[in-house]
């Protein structure tokens, strides 16, 4: 009764594909990601949580996913407001601008945390006038996030531009004729038909800053318990060859990104439910 | 005549201009602030010294192995990872098997893992202390914190790059193409040389352009397995950081600036590739 596993299909190359597909994932994410979670078991589960359990990691994951949380709240708003500039506007530079989008898609972190550092750094461009009012931004929490914010930039503009597109003037015409303000369209009409790809920009956005190391470790000075980021503590841990509690906070970032992209996927599934319909 | 003021009338479905050009303001300032700014600062720091000093720190010898070295790691892994996409997209899009959307999930992967976990996992199965790295080791093939082992991590984070452009891409076109070239009597490989080949190539171009800017820009992985040794295993990133550790500002800016105008290059091409080809890539990115 059971469906086959694989339909017979007059299309050639089925074995080569499938052995180049699974060979490849298995030898370069599968395996790799095993020896991860084997090495933590031979740990056990007493020294994996011994090793989290201490006030430095602590502080180190907390601040990973606040800042990352924070980043990422503001890249939805922003990229929303971005996404709608960039379709529904016409205006000299606006291709500069779409182009600009991707930059931190492009640009190797590294590059990107020297040049964020030169700078917000007190001694630069921007960092001196901040300086004036008494405002760090380089090597402190604000630098972090300054990062943060850059790396995950594209993911909710190019996630929302397409929907955007795809809106239909005919239903805010509806709204303007009930008498609803434009205000109130954005706010009633518009904006709940952005959420769902908004929410996955967000999602995107928010994995990637969790994990993000290049561009942070420049500009947050990396001072334990305050401007100390967990994948950094990873790096640390293995300079020390101390392999084991590097494993275990590495299952335990995994762990936890993997349960907040679980938890931000069924929002999306109820949001889209939600919106679905209307 | 003429000088009957004529009401200006805004249509419903627009903002005020007022409200139009606050938000586009705001657009402009953020990108200036995030993107632009930084940009145009890796030069200017590159250039502090004049042309000169930028030049002669990139014919210096760690850098010019730095430069060899992202070079090397971008053919092996590249190459590699195009045609691990090509199969992956055959094998997803052109049969029907049980697990499919799991195994989309399972190429996912890598984007939402940390590239320094990502380079932990790599150094945990092929180090020195585990089983497959101390034979590797023992028999001469080490893998960490050499050539194959930066070669794998950035093959890892940049495992979905190719397979995402081409699945939509070819889920949007079927299979009715190949099914007629093989019915006229083609060998499979002639069909996907001479049919399927042709209709995937911008979409391949653009995955192959993403997957290239991250594989010779990747950090977090890299600087895990390199093991930093300089003139060896130091990729450019790794040196950029290096030469800023040691306030050679100079230096790392000089070859931040060359990987720079390579992102600039990226840019360029894949923006010309939407323009021109739009109709050929996937959906998602369409705009």
């Amino acid at each position: 009764m059971g469906r086959p596993l694989i339909h017979r299909s007059p299309m050639p190359g089925l074995g080569l594909s499938m052995g180049i597909t699974l060979t490849m994932i298995s030898i370069v994410v599968l395996l790799p990601i095993g020896a991860l979670l084997l090495k933590g078991a031979a740990f056990g589960v007493e020294g994996v949580w011994d090793t989290v359990n201490r006030e430095r990691v602590w502080k180190a994951m907390f601040l990973s996913f606040r800042l990352s949380l924070f980043a990422a709240v503001f890249n939805l708003v922003f990229g929303v407001l971005l996404a709608w500039v960039l379709v529904r506007y016409r205006f000299p530079g606006r291709r500069l601008l779409d182009a600009a989008v991707d930059l931190p898609f492009a640009l190797p972190t590294a590059v990107a945390g020297i040049a964020l550092t030169a700078l917000y750094a007190p001694n630069g461009a921007f960092g001196a006038l901040a300086k004036e009012i008494g405002w760090k931004i380089a090597y402190s929490q604000w630098g972090i996030f300054l990062a943060l914010v850059f790396v995950g930039l594209p993911f909710v503009t190019r996630t929302v531009q397409p929907v955007v597109e795809e809106i239909e003037r005919e239903v805010e015409e509806a709204s303007a004729t009930l008498g609803a303000g434009r205000l109130h369209t954005m706010a009633q009409v518009i904006l709940p038909m952005l959420a769902p790809a908004a929410l996955t920009g967000f999602a995107l956005s928010l994995a990637r800053a969790v994990g993000e190391y290049g561009s942070v470790i420049f500009i947050a000075g990396n001072i334990p318990l305050l401007t100390e980021i967990a994948p950094l503590l990873i790096v640390i841990r293995l300079e020390e060859f101390k392999y084991d509690e590097a494993a275990a906070i590495g299952i335990a970032m995994l762990s936890i990104s993997f349960v907040l992209l679980l938890a931000i996927n069924l929002i999306q599934v109820w949001s889209r439910r939600r919106i679905g319909h209307v | 005549m003429s000088d009957i003021a004529h009401p200006r009338f805004r249509a419903a479905t627009e903002e005020p201009p007022l409200a139009r050009w606050a938000l586009i303001g705001i657009a402009a300032l953020g990108l200036g602030l995030l993107v632009f700014a930084p940009l145009i600062v890796v030069f200017a720091e590159a250039l502090a010294q004049g042309w000169l000093a930028a030049v002669k720190s990139l014919g210096n010898r760690d850098a010019l192995a730095a430069i060899r070295l992202t070079l090397t790691i971008a053919a092996i892994s590249v190459p590699l990872n195009a045609a691990f996409g090509i199969a992956a997209a055959w094998f997803i899009t052109k049969f029907d098997f049980r697990g499919k959307a799991f195994l989309i999930t399972l190429i996912d992967l890598p984007f939402s893992v940390s590239p320094v976990v990502a380079g932990l996992c790599i150094v945990l199965m092929f180090g020195a202390n585990s089983w497959a790295g101390g034979w590797l080791v023992a028999n001469g093939y080490p893998i960490v914190f050499a050539l194959p082992g930066i070669a794998l991590a950035t093959m890892f984070v940049t495992l979905p790059f190719v397979a995402r452009e081409l699945i939509p891409v070819m889920i949007e076109q079927g299979r009715a193409e190949e099914e007629a070239a093989l019915t006229l009597g083609a060998s499979g490989f002639r069909t996907f040389w001479t049919v399927t080949l042709p209709n995937i190539r911008w979409a391949l171009l653009y995955g192959v352009l993403l997957c290239n800017a991250r594989a010779m820009g990747e950090f977090g992985a890299v600087a895990v397995v390199s093991g930093k040794i300089r003139g060896q295993t130091a990729t450019m990133p790794i040196t950029i950081e290096m030469l800023y550790n040691e306030y050679l500002s100079v230096a790392a800016f000089s070859l931040a600036a060359v990987l720079t105008l390579l992102a600039l290059v990226t840019l360029l091409l894949k923006t010309a590739l939407e323009i021109r080809h739009a109709d050929q890539l996937a959906s998602s990115r369409r705009h």
